[in-house]
């Protein structure tokens, strides 16, 4: 029986689900320490002094002076220090390490600065450090917005999110002969490895080896290289091993969010609905540092047009800088805050034309052969159509959209697209390398493409069992250690499946050949095992100037068309969610019931973007960091849903495939505003606390 | 960062007595399911250091109706509560409000005694209680007096117990009139309350608010105007005067102050 | 402090104040509770005391003397709501898993879709949208 297309068991499931499953907190080693990060208590400064107080035997301490090779965590650019030298950019931002053998003694160590403070920045608008920006250029703007009939125009706010997956960040760090070896909760070894061999020179020996890992959401791409530094220089200093564990208070102060964002939009429309001229304009809060923000910028801007035509739109982009916590990876990467942005101005031009907000989506929503923003002509691959479609006749959105008016019900949509891998020449750089090999029991999958949750060792094992049509439980997944295995590139940008997979698949249909007709376990007996290690040829179509950001942004996009029904108190204004449909094109599902669980967990990360996930920054630093008060949605938060996979092969992706990871994400928040906007209330925010809500209301 | 627990000395009482004489020795904070005591140490925020375990007090359990007044004891937790066919008969709002205290792990835990001493201003047994006039019971090894819950804070997270002093019990007389209540959380289940009411429509009516002002309010001069006839939006007037609502993490001022005289009237209407 | 671990008498010599969560994962060294925030909220860390589910990160160890303690490993690795959060992919990062699992426990077998949101109303799962997890628990039922 093939396997894709199947929902065979994970191969990691019956650990997760005995507690057997190990991941970094369970690891104790004999002699280990419990390392403590101190950081700023101010926005922005100068350390003057830093005094550890009191003699505590055994006590190792570290600060920037002990790093050996360079104190930059190195990821785009390398502005951010492993350990605060004097500058202080923002609250919370690691100054010293301390380790010890007793938890309770090294967490009741006094450490005293003392600052020269310095006045912060914490309003992006006002900011001069200009982290990245970008321009979008097609056709004439000013000339089309001049003979455009109407010209509408808004701005939209999106607000921080915090990832909050369920296992705060750990890492262990043990000295090896030679080296380190750095176990950890991490999506990304090889960026790990990067930033370990810049700390600590090119020469020496580090192993990263990823855990299994309690959720990532992107919240576990950058900032674990941080946390794998500041063990790393623990373990060797102490020659013994380190454990740096956050917990939830540790990780949501210090930790990177979901980037704020700012997105304007002047759009000309014509009498009939089409849509002649869009200017947009994205300002996103990167935070104290760089780390991933000109990437989240570039990805946030060539989603900001929407899923639509438009011969005439420019987009201007902007990231800079603050004096908060640096913002970073979370699942969806600068496309979920200006797809908001562009789905919300759609429904407000709807509104302002009298015009059904479906019919205003058809009539401009993408078609083959239309061109993005970029430039980018659309293939057969294009379905915002078909997604749009089955949306609204599945629920019956126009007629339960007149049936609910002037009810505490309301209905509302929100058409969505997700360019699938990394932008542009992005893959070429990356350059990304499989393994697999073949052993004695069948053959083992060597990839640094981290199983975080969304299942990437099942859905390899049966591309690569398909592949060489062998059976899936014959296919095991390596444990991804930097010196054992193939660096796929990180596991982010939804590009596990489409790009990884790809390569894995043709791995295995070289393997298959060399095999001739072979059983592996026959060939292994009688000529012994080999391997097969291959780069990603990216498709030759591709074209893509980084300096003009033109043409072909991604390989593939997916596509999803969210319609959610909600009711409001009339008296508090809490709105609940009560059913989701969401219909989302990815080429095919690997495997039905893991792309399920994607567009599910994402739907729902999505409604707590939308409606609960509110983080309140005071002086820089987030107030509500607790679980108590940061509120993600429990049981009885999460509405029905009802998920429709449409299929539409992708044929550069491994049976089809497309990315789907960060698609789901896109899509509920604009949705669930377009909702509200419904019973009449002038949102354009999020999240849509009832506190805004009756803000709004009373305006 | 995290309290050391090897710095703390708990005692662990077998009876009421023997609880009551470790509070008379020194200063103890008497803990029972422990639910607000490990959040406090987890934030480092936990200030006392002696503590005496009164869990295993089986004499400080059960629900019972003594002379008409229903009594509950110290350590009924809230899943006694919902459980409870007498809590079910007398006083169903505290049914509703115990549902919604946490998830099942806590509603396993946590304790009215609790609730009550901890002094949260969004404690949401404690409106109920002042809504229902409530007493609760302190015993110290000198005596045993009854303080109204609605005067038995002083200020926020301040009480009239005394050093001494252990809640033995709630009790609540008989209640006149439809109970209603309602929860402003922020969100539908484990949520600490934005705002949260209670009331009784009887032949004099009443109405308690938390999370309004530092400690839990009884809206008196509220329930006089809504007795003496004098219409709902009016009453609603005189509630934004008894109550002080503030900006936090949760909500803000401006909403919960509206959000009050919104649920006065929904109060008024549902249980007319 | 004497009490009973997954049906074998236990006796740990820890602060009475110890969490039963870092004495289970500590002391007895069962890794399969799991902490997630230290504050009751996110049920990770459930296990039953004398049958009931609680968060292991707020009970202290004086308070389970003589009492019956049962975490995940004490299913055993064969419990149909193991093999159905398997199945169903009601597991995707795993971090959750035990402690819906034990929260799991207490429903009786007739509970509708609504009695399992309220059982599991104080177990967070960042991954599902729970849905996943309520197909599971409803398969690990049927014969």
């Amino acid at each position: 029986m093939a396997a894709v297309g199947n929902s065979v068991p994970r191969k990691d499931g019956i650990g997760k689900a005995t507690g057997h499953a190990v991941y970094a907190d369970d690891i104790v080693m004999p002699g280990m320490l419990h390392g403590r990060t101190i950081r700023s208590t101010i926005p922005h400064g100068r350390i003057r002094s830093v005094n550890v107080v009191g003699d505590v035997p055994g006590l190792i301490v570290v600060d920037h002076h002990d790093i050996p090779g360079r104190n930059v965590v190195d990821l785009i650019e390398q502005d951010q220090p492993f350990l605060v030298e004097r500058d202080v950019r923002h609250l919370a931002e690691p100054i010293l390490l301390l380790a010890h053998e007793d938890r309770e003694v090294v967490d009741a160590v006094r450490v005293e600065i003392e600052y020269e403070e310095l006045e912060p920045l914490f309003d992006p608008e006002r900011s001069e450090g200009i982290l990245k920006s970008i321009d979008i250029v097609k056709g004439d703007v000013e000339a089309a917005l001049a003979d455009a009939d109407f010209i509408v125009e808004g701005t939209y706010r999106t607000g921080h999110q915090e990832h909050v997956y369920i296992e705060p960040n750990v890492v262990v760090a043990m000295p090896e002969e030679d080296g380190i070896a750095v176990f950890g909760s991490v999506q990304c070894p090889f960026y790990v490895l990067k930033a370990l061999k810049s700390l600590l020179g090119a020469s020496a020996h580090i192993r990263v080896v990823q855990t299994e890992t309690g959720g990532g959401f992107g919240g576990k791409e950058e900032y674990p290289s941080m946390i794998a530094g500041h063990a790393t220089l623990l373990a060797l200093k102490s020659g013994r091993p380190v454990k740096i564990l956050y917990d939830r208070g540790e990780d949501m102060i210090a930790t990177t969010k979901r980037h704020p964002s700012i997105v304007r939009h002047r759009t000309g429309v014509m009498r009939d609905g089409r849509i002649v001229a869009m200017d947009v304009d994205v300002l996103l809060d990167g935070g104290a540092y760089s780390t991933l923000s000109p990437v989240v910028l570039s990805r946030g801007c060539i989603h900001a047009a929407g899923a639509y035509r438009c011969d005439n739109t420019r987009i201007r982009g902007r990231a800079v800088a603050t004096n908060t916590p640096p913002n970073g990876a979370f699942r969806g990467f600068g496309a979920p805050q200006t797809e908001f942005a562009v789905e919300v101005h759609i429904e407000r031009i709807a509104e302002e034309l009298a015009m059904d907000p479906v019919s205003l989506r058809e009539l401009n929503a993408l078609r083959p052969g239309d061109t993005t923003a970029t430039g980018q002509v659309m293939g057969t691959d294009c379905s915002a159509h078909m997604v749009l479609e089955e949306a609204v006749r599945r629920t019956e959105f126009r007629a339960k959209r007149e049936q609910y008016r002037g009810t505490n019900r309301s209905i509302g949509l929100a058409l969505f697209f997700h360019g699938a891998g990394f932008t542009g020449s992005g893959e070429r750089h990356l350059n990304s390398k499989a393994r697999i090999d073949l052993t004695e029991r069948g053959v083992r999958i060597a990839v640094g493409s981290t199983e975080i949750g969304q299942g990437t060792r099942t859905m390899h094992a049966q591309i690569v069992a398909d592949a060489l049509a062998i059976p899936y439980e014959d296919v095991e997944v390596a444990q991804p250690d930097t010196t054992l295995v193939a660096d796929s590139g990180p596991t982010v940008a939804s590009r596990t499946c489409m790009v990884v997979g790809k390569i894995l698949e043709q791995c295995a249909m070289e393997m298959k050949d060399r095999l001739g007709g072979m059983s592996p376990a026959d060939y292994h007996a009688k000529h012994g095992g080999f391997s097969v290690l291959r780069k990603y040829e990216p498709p030759d179509w591709i074209e893509w100037d980084d300096h003009t950001y033109r043409r072909d942004a991604y390989a593939t996009y997916a596509w999803g068309c969210d319609v959610v029904e909600i009711e409001m108190d009339p008296d508090t204004l809490e709105v609940r969610p009560v059913k989701v449909t969401a219909v989302q094109e990815f080429g095919r599902p690997i495997h039905p019931a893991l792309a399920r669980g994607q567009i599910e967990g994402g739907t729902a990360q999505g409604l707590g973007y939308a409606l609960l996930e509110h983080v309140v920054m005071r002086n820089g630093g987030m107030a509500n960091a607790q679980l108590t008060n940061y509120i993600i949605p429990t049981t009885l938060d999460t509405p029905e849903f009802d998920i429709v996979m449409l299929e539409n092969p992708y044929a550069g992706g491994p049976f089809g495939a497309k990315g789907l990871g960060e698609l789901p994400i896109d899509g509920p928040a604009p949705a669930v505003v377009n909702a509200i906007r419904h019973f009449g209330v002038d949102l354009r925010e999020i999240p849509a606390i009832p506190e805004r809500l009756v803000a709004c209301a009373s305006r | 960062m995290r309290t050391a627990i090897s710095g703390l000395d708990l005692r662990r009482a077998t009876s009421v007595d023997d609880a009551l004489r470790m509070l008379a020795d020194e200063a103890r904070t008497p803990i029972a399911g422990a639910t607000d005591f490990y959040v406090a140490l987890n934030f480092g925020t936990l200030a006392p250091r002696r503590f005496v375990d009164i869990w295993g007090i089986d004499d400080l359990r059960g629900i019972d109706v003594r002379h008409d007044v229903l009594v509950m004891g110290a350590l009924t937790t809230y899943t006694d509560i919902i459980r409870s066919p007498l809590v079910a008969e007398r006083l169903p709002m505290l049914i509703d409000a115990a549902r919604q205290i946490g998830g099942p792990q806590i509603q396993n835990r946590g304790t009215i005694a609790g609730n009550v001493a901890n002094g949260s201003p969004a404690a949401d047994a404690v409106p109920v209680f002042a809504a229902a006039d409530a007493v609760v019971v302190l015993r110290s090894i000198r005596q045993e007096r009854r303080v109204p819950i609605t005067q038995f804070y002083t200020a926020y997270r301040t009480s009239v117990m005394r050093a001494d002093e252990l809640i033995v019990a709630v009790e609540v007389p008989r209640v006149d009139g439809k109970q209603w209540f309602r929860k402003v959380g922020t969100r539908a289940a484990q949520a600490i309350s934005k705002i949260v009411a209670a009331g009784v429509r009887g032949a004099s009516p009443k109405f308690a608010l938390g999370s309004v002002a530092p400690t839990v309010v009884r809206a008196y001069a509220t329930e006089r105007a809504l007795a003496s006839g004098t219409p709902i939006e009016q009453a609603a007037l005189t509630l934004t005067r008894e109550i002080a609502p503030i900006d936090d993490v949760r909500s803000t001022a401006d909403y919960r102050g509206q959000v009050a005289q919104r649920l006065l009237r929904r109060f008024w209407s549902e249980t007319n | 402090m004497r009490f009973t671990l997954n049906g074998v008498a236990t006796n740990v010599d820890a602060h009475p104040m110890s969490r039963l969560l870092d004495v289970v994962r500590e002391e007895c060294q069962l890794t399969g509770t799991k902490e997630g925030c230290g504050e009751g909220e996110c049920g990770a860390c459930t296990v039953l005391v004398d049958g009931d589910p609680v968060c292991s990160c707020l009970v202290p160890l004086a308070q389970v003397e003589g009492a019956e303690v049962v975490t995940i490993e004490g299913l055993g690795d064969d419990h149909p709501l193991q093999h159905a959060f398997m199945n169903e992919v009601g597991a995707q990062c795993g971090i959750c898993t035990p402690g819906m699992i034990m929260a799991a426990l207490s429903l009786e077998p007739d509970a509708s879709i609504d009695d399992i949101k309220v059982a599991l109303s104080g177990n967070l799962c960042r991954c599902t949208g729970y849905s996943a997890i309520y197909r599971a628990i409803m398969k690990a039922r049927q014969p």
